[in-house]
């Protein structure tokens, strides 16, 4: 009950901070846009596999920009007062929290600004949706915990993408794979992998919470 | 005795791979692979000793966690350091082997090249590689020793973690041109031993364990020489 009263206040805490320091908010927003409006400028009317590729890849670069930060922006002293205020696993997990909800947002966001700049090719838009989000939940996840280790090595983003990339790329094959299947109206079964991605995210965050108390210590 | 003996065992097993990989006259003669089937007690052995040498160096990670010791993290960069260079020898003995089966005789090499690879297996080798030459630059990247340790171990950790999910995963979203997907589809994710002749076990297994063996012992002649390099720092012992 304590460690969730914890984890709540924590999480407060970064929305906080996001509402009153917006121009971070505003920063990743403007990212999104004007990404998306230079690949609208690179390419006119991609297939639709080209569009499911494209959209991927463009997830996973707004997805090193929103969490960069998330630990870059505590400083040296805030953290030691966190320290003696909250365990390490709450802190990760309201970290993990909150960049859930961030990237959540720009996943669909960011679907918007597609479909109104490149057309919508999807066929089965609910699902498509939901896999979306999904797989803005798994790159938040991911990326949180390794925003943590660049933090920690004081390195930028750019560290975050070497680490990243090569773990992410099994995650991202499946969501593509799923995510291309709503293109057409045969149904193919999509549930196997889908479960295999929430689960492949429950891992995370339990490997987040084993693993962070390590790097909170100095 | 105690101490050396597996470094003899390791010397009889890799002559008695190449003279009786090369030489002896018991494999079968399948159409495209004919003679470079030998490549297999090669090859495959290299991917083999490659996760070995991972898989001790994740074990030096967790125990640097727990201990603290500066040796377990020496232990675990230059496993990690050794496990690419098998990695590298890997695809290199892939690519021989690759030229005279997969590749299509009437292109230019490179034109075959982007073909090959997708297969699931060459991505699951490069995320490898990809994930240990990160490591490496996320350790160098930070100055102070017990720091640079303590959060190379816990990407090391966090990212074979994720590792062998990948490699178990990916041959089953990808068809596959090496042996072991029937028709295709369905990948495994390593050889499937029941398509081995049995005469080739003879020779496979000893190969894998005479490689393995190899790497783990290149690798404790570079700890011990980076013990000697760090013996100020490591001044417990």
């Amino acid at each position: 009950m304590n460690s969730l009263k914890q984890i709540w206040a924590l999480f407060q805490k970064d929305l906080l901070l996001e509402m009153r320091q917006s121009y971070t908010f505003y920063g990743i927003l403007l990212y999104v846009g004007a990404t998306i409006f230079v690949l609208y400028m690179a390419i006119t009317e991609p297939e639709h596999r080209v569009w499911n590729g494209l959209f991927w890849v463009i997830q996973l670069f707004i997805c090193i920009n929103a969490v960069a930060k998330s630990f870059l922006q505590e400083s040296r002293g805030r953290m030691l007062y966190f320290q003696s205020l909250v365990s390490a696993q709450n802190f990760v997990l309201a970290k993990l929290l909150f960049n859930t909800l961030l990237m959540l947002l720009m996943s669909a966001l960011s679907l918007f600004l597609f479909v109104l700049f490149f057309g919508n090719p999807v066929l089965r838009t609910l699902p498509f949706i939901g896999i979306v989000l999904l797989g803005g939940w798994s790159l938040s996840l991911v990326f949180s915990f390794l925003a943590a280790i660049a933090a920690k090595a004081q390195q930028n983003a750019a560290i975050m993408a070497i680490l990243g990339f090569p773990l992410i790329i099994p995650q991202l094959l499946m969501l593509m794979q799923v995510s291309n299947s709503f293109f057409t109206n045969v149904q193919i079964p999509v549930a196997n992998t889908v479960l295999l991605l929430a689960l492949i995210d429950v891992f995370v965050i339990v490997l987040s919470a084993i693993l962070f108390p390590f790097l909170w210590k100095d | 005795m105690k101490k050396w003996w597996w470094k003899i065992l390791c010397i009889a097993l890799l002559v008695y791979t190449i003279l009786a990989g090369l030489l002896w006259n018991n494999v079968p003669r399948l159409p495209q692979l004919q003679e470079t089937i030998r490549n297999l007690y090669f090859h495959v052995c290299m991917w083999f000793a490659m996760m070995v040498l991972f898989t001790c160096s994740v074990v030096h990670a967790v125990k640097y966690l727990r201990n603290n010791n500066l040796r377990s993290d020496i232990l675990s960069r230059q496993y990690a350091v050794m496990g690419i260079v098998f990695g590298v020898l890997g695809y290199a003995t892939g690519a021989i082997w690759a030229t005279f089966t997969w590749a299509d005789p009437n292109l230019p090499a490179s034109e075959s090249f982007s073909a090959i690879a997708r297969d699931p297996k060459l991505i699951g080798a490069a995320i490898a590689l990809l994930i240990y030459g990160a490591y490496l630059v996320l350790r160098d990247s930070i100055q102070d020793m017990d720091k640079k340790a303590r959060i190379a171990a816990v990407y090391n950790v966090f990212a074979f973690a994720f590792l062998f999910p990948s490699i178990w995963i990916i041959p089953r979203l990808l068809p596959s041109l090496h042996p072991g997907a029937p028709d295709g589809e369905g990948g495994n994710p390593a050889l499937n031993f029941k398509d081995l002749a049995p005469q080739m076990r003879f020779v496979f297994y000893p190969a894998i364990v005479g490689w393995s063996l190899l790497g783990v012992w290149i690798a404790t002649l570079k700890v011990r020489m980076n013990f000697i390099k760090e013996k100020n720092l490591l001044h417990e012992a």
